[in-house]
């Protein structure tokens, strides 16, 4: 055990916990059409598809109403991603996709095709080396819980690569979808006016 | 959320074939029928995630974005084309539209979050339903707009986010978006396409007021498609600006709203065009606030008085009381502000 670290134990409980909380969630969803949906769930059947996630190929078949949030936790163990509301008002499971940041809670995986999803864990380099916008989160202790912190620092990147980061109300008014309730929000906008130029082309 | 058929639609006629391929009830309007578009998703899955709507077939229209100008916005000397599947931010951020048309930009930029605007299609967005909650809380058992003939929950419930015009016994739900109040207020038409060929459907008729049906919320049909909408340009487009006062500063609904755009002979005002939102049940054209200035010299007096004329016909409920003189004020200053613009 001596080479587990918290995120490694934490991601294996949680393929464990997502082997388990598919099934469940599939009856919850069921229970009010009973019978009747357990036809159209046969008929429609699973979706196989690839997805090109952090730059690698994912190879997934999920049920049609699976959101990209949930593919990324419980399908391909990326456990990064947060689910905060799952109702498109929290910001938390913030990816891009393209480079652009969308909602993978409100976002099928049906609906990726083949465009590249970045979600928190592919923005370190290969050797370990933070990103900037994650050094600078870390610098300016911009987080306390950091349940909100991943869709954070996606959300971040993509404010400063839209130019949108350009003085710290706009930074306010284009990071206003992530919401923090510790409230660290001076220390994220700190975080952001150092990381943005030292993204360079990051 | 309840299990569906996913379907990719290829091109128009096969997404209209597909949305249809349960047949819907003609009595139905399309919100209740089994086949539903999916574009952004930014309403429909979070209403299926509610269990609010309850679709047997999606229909992803999102591969359509390739084909038939349905993600370019077209500005030229008539007005502006924007196709159904171009995205909020996409035009928001459009330079043409922000210097041309700065009531579009502006109702765009202030709606939603970066991420929401990033998803959210034109076409999606006029279609958003509104954020009532005894309408997305299916625990409660009256709400016309759900379950037609159940009643109103919010009729003696809190009521503080309901609307004071256009509401009737049936239903005082608000409407919620913004960019409507600027087409409402441009004289926009929503091109349409269905199983009985294409038609043009002017803004100012596209939405119902409740009136004994609250649960048909617009004149589309099952299987209509939105494949455009046009903005003719007109000489108040340049001055024109959408003011929209929030709890927050930022992402959160309108309590109240003011679409403005004015044609000015020096401080006297030739035509006004001016829409109301966060106070109405569907998007709220002011003709009456507008035929009070015709032909005004514009200051804080006539602005007062043009605001008095749009809410003459407000009716209030227990908690919303606030947004009468909240909107009267929200449009003046809208007004003043439109009158100070360079263009």
């Amino acid at each position: 055990m001596a080479d587990w670290t918290r995120r490694k134990f934490l991601v294996a409980s949680s393929t464990v916990g997502g082997a388990l909380a598919v099934p469940v969630a599939r009856g919850d969803a069921a229970a009010g059409a009973k019978a009747q949906s357990a036809e159209a769930l046969a008929a429609s059947g699973n979706l196989d598809m690839t997805l090109r996630i952090n730059g690698a190929d994912h190879r997934v078949s999920v049920d049609p109403r699976t959101t990209l949030l949930d593919t990324l936790r419980e399908h391909v163990g990326l456990t990064g991603t947060k689910k905060g509301c799952d109702h498109g008002q929290c910001g938390a499971c913030t990816v891009l996709l393209d480079g652009i940041r969308v909602l993978s809670c409100l976002t099928l995986a049906a609906m990726v095709g083949n465009r590249a999803v970045t979600s928190i864990e592919g923005l370190a380099a290969g050797d370990g080396t933070l990103h900037p916008m994650q050094q600078a989160f870390i610098d300016h202790d911009a987080f306390q819980c950091g349940y909100c912190t991943p869709g954070q620092i996606i959300s971040a990147v993509a404010c400063v690569k839209e130019g949108h980061a350009e003085s710290a109300p706009e930074i306010r008014e284009y990071m206003s979808g992530n919401l923090c309730r510790c409230a660290a929000y001076p220390n994220i906008v700190a975080a952001i006016e150092q990381a943005k130029p030292r993204m360079g082309s990051a | 959320m309840r299990p569906f058929s996913y379907q990719r639609a290829t091109d128009t006629s096969s997404a209209i074939k597909s949305a249809l391929k349960i047949a819907p009830d003609r009595a139905q309007p399309p919100v209740l029928a089994p086949g539903q578009y999916l574009a952004g998703g930014t309403t429909i899955l979070d209403l299926m995630k509610l269990d609010v709507m309850r679709p047997q077939v999606l229909v992803d229209i999102n591969p359509l974005q390739q084909s038939d100008r349905a993600s370019t916005i077209e500005v030229g000397d008539k007005g502006v084309r924007f196709g159904a599947l171009v995205r909020m931010a996409q035009a928001a951020d459009h330079a043409d539209i922000r210097r041309d048309y700065p009531v579009i930009a502006d109702s765009l930029q202030l709606a939603a979050s970066a991420q929401l605007r990033n998803m959210a299609s034109l076409s999606g967005n006029i279609l958003q339903r509104t954020r009532c909650h005894y309408f997305r809380d299916t625990s409660w058992s009256q709400c016309n707009k759900r379950m037609p003939g159940s009643g109103c929950a919010a009729l003696e419930g809190v009521n503080c986010q309901h609307a004071v015009l256009g509401a009737d016994d049936d239903c005082v739900a608000l409407y919620p978006g913004d960019f409507a109040q600027a087409l409402i207020a441009l004289d926009a038409n929503v091109e349409v396409t269905g199983i009985n060929g294409n038609r043009t459907i002017p803004f100012a008729g596209f939405h119902r007021r409740p009136a004994g049906s609250p649960h048909i919320e617009t004149v589309l049909s099952p299987g209509d498609l939105i494949t455009a909408i046009t903005v003719p340009a007109g000489p108040w487009t340049r001055r024109s600006l959408y003011l929209k006062i929030r709890d927050r500063e930022s992402y959160q609904f309108a309590l109240a709203s003011a679409a403005v755009a004015l044609d000015m002979d020096g401080d006297t005002v030739r035509t006004a065009r001016i829409a109301l939102g966060g106070v109405a049940t569907v998007p709220w054209r002011a003709r009456e606030a507008e035929a009070e200035l015709e032909g005004q010299r514009l200051n804080e007096s006539t602005a007062a008085k043009a605001a008095e004329a749009a809410f003459v016909e407000a009716r209030t409920l227990k908690h919303n009381a606030y947004k009468v003189p909240l909107g009267k004020r929200t449009l003046t200053r809208a007004l003043l502000a439109a009158a100070r613009m360079e263009v």
